[in-house]
């Protein structure tokens, strides 16, 4: 059997919300890979150390809140400054389809709204590991189309 | 092999360290490759007293609380820690939920985030508190400058000695009304405790089980350990606890359980590692071998 993925689940800036969290992380869990909660109202900083110590494949940020404009980027570009390239950033939460194309430029590879059925997360995971490339810093031009 | 990581993790980057202890996890390295390599680094003991020690008790009992505000207390005093936190993975899937970081505010503070070293750790495939190879990761840390090495153990019940097998000491967590005095009599893991401590002073009991604990400890052999009262969430008795833990002595009353839990530990990584163990668990549950025939293949490996 092959390694469990270590995935850091994250909620970046002070938005109080971690319902969608938890149930991501759970789904994760049950899919038999190791979750790392970060908690709430956790700094872009807070959370690059996380992803760091803890030697996490991939992060997933959780924002309801509207700050993720401000706040995904500014993982996304501290993990490219700490060498961080190769970890696979996705995100979850309140995100209207207009502001996708930003943060996908910034490197992230999946933004899951409401309504996206949870198998369709697992999906993006699995095929995320077989595309090269699909770091953060690693310009690559792939991205998960979602269906919510 | 990851010699190059291993060196960048000596010299003292993070990213390196959190590299190298997941390969020592999925066994791609091992402890001895890296000591063949590295002899140097672990000539020297980094720390005249103990250099692991375990944080136990039940769940809920306050542990990551506690061990938050002791992480702050060393770190003001300057000095490098490391904590493992372990929590358990699911027997069915394999996965984990790792949380035991969101109870920590210590990393908050920037001056004290590069003396501290957080790694959340699941038990995957083993039985216990701590799975084995936290011994490895934890002789590493040391030997790369971490000079203090707490281990978390996952929230256990009273025969739950397992983390006597991989650390120096071991500190209970207890809280208050933890049921009557006759709890306090019974055996099992409190019988290897070097430190109790009772967390939760703020609520009503705390003092009342301390007690408690004293007279049992004293009706036994050899010394009574220390037995302390903090409110993690007060802050009451913190310190004490945390000076008291960096100078805390072997009770000595537990050498050969330790033994007989490291010697059980190793036992079972052979077990769990073993190659066929797939097949006899396949075979065990459709009935077509027996649980001696299955001991006499694994004991042949």
């Amino acid at each position: 059997m092959s390694e469990p993925l270590r995935i850091v689940v994250a909620k970046p800036g002070l938005d109080g919300h971690d319902r969608g969290a938890k149930v991501v992380a759970r789904i994760l869990r049950d899919a038999g890979h190791e979750v790392i909660y970060t908690g709430l109202r956790r700094t872009a900083q807070q959370i690059v150390d996380t992803v760091r110590d803890e030697d996490a494949r991939f992060l997933g940020l959780s924002s309801l809140s509207g700050a993720h404009n401000h706040l995904f980027p500014k993982v996304c570009q501290l993990l490219v400054e700490e060498g961080l390239d190769d970890v696979i950033v996705f995100g979850g939460g309140i995100i209207p389809f207009e502001d996708r194309e930003k943060l996908f430029s910034c490197g992230m590879k999946a933004i899951f709204g409401p309504g996206t059925p949870t198998t369709e997360i697992l999906q993006f995971i699995e095929q995320a590991c077989e595309v090269s490339g699909s770091g953060v810093g690693e310009n690559g031009t792939w991205h998960w189309e979602s269906s919510a | 092999m990851d010699l190059e990581l291993v060196k960048s993790a000596i010299d003292g980057e993070r990213r390196p360290l959190a590299r190298v202890l997941s390969s020592l996890e999925n066994r791609n390295l091992t402890l001895d490759e890296i000591k063949n390599q590295f002899p140097k680094i672990f000539e020297d003991k980094v720390s005249d007293s103990w250099s692991s020690i375990a944080i136990t008790g039940a769940p809920g009992v306050g542990k990551s609380c506690l061990i938050d505000k002791i992480l702050i207390n060393w770190s003001s005093m300057g000095i490098k820690t490391a904590l493992l936190a372990i929590d358990p993975s699911s027997p069915r899937t394999g996965g984990a939920l790792l949380g035991d970081r969101v109870r920590i505010t210590a990393t908050d503070n920037d001056e004290y985030k590069d003396l501290i070293y957080i790694r959340s750790i699941a038990t995957r495939k083993s039985s216990g508190s701590a799975p084995l190879i936290v011994s490895d990761m934890v002789e590493f840390l040391n030997a790369i400058g971490w000079q203090r090495v707490i281990i978390e153990t996952v929230g256990s019940g009273q025969s739950e000695v397992r983390c006597a097998a991989i650390t120096d000491r071991i500190v209970v967590v207890e809280g208050p009304a933890r049921g009557d005095g006759v709890q306090a009599e019974k055996a099992g893991l409190l019988e290897l405790a070097d430190a109790v401590v009772v967390n939760k002073s703020d609520l009503p009991g705390a003092e009342q089980h301390a007690s408690e604990l004293k007279e049992s400890f004293e009706l036994g052999v050899g010394q009574v350990p220390p037995i302390m009262l903090t409110s993690a969430f007060t802050g009451d008795g913190i310190e004490h606890v945390s000076s008291t833990l960096l100078q805390l002595e072997d009770s000595g009353r537990s050498n050969k359980a330790k033994w007989r839990e490291r010697l059980l530990a190793h036992h079972e990584r052979k077990i769990l590692e073993s190659d066929k163990l797939d097949e006899i668990l396949e075979n065990l549950a459709i009935g077509s071998t027996s649980i001696e025939e299955a001991l006499k293949i694994l004991g042949d490996d």
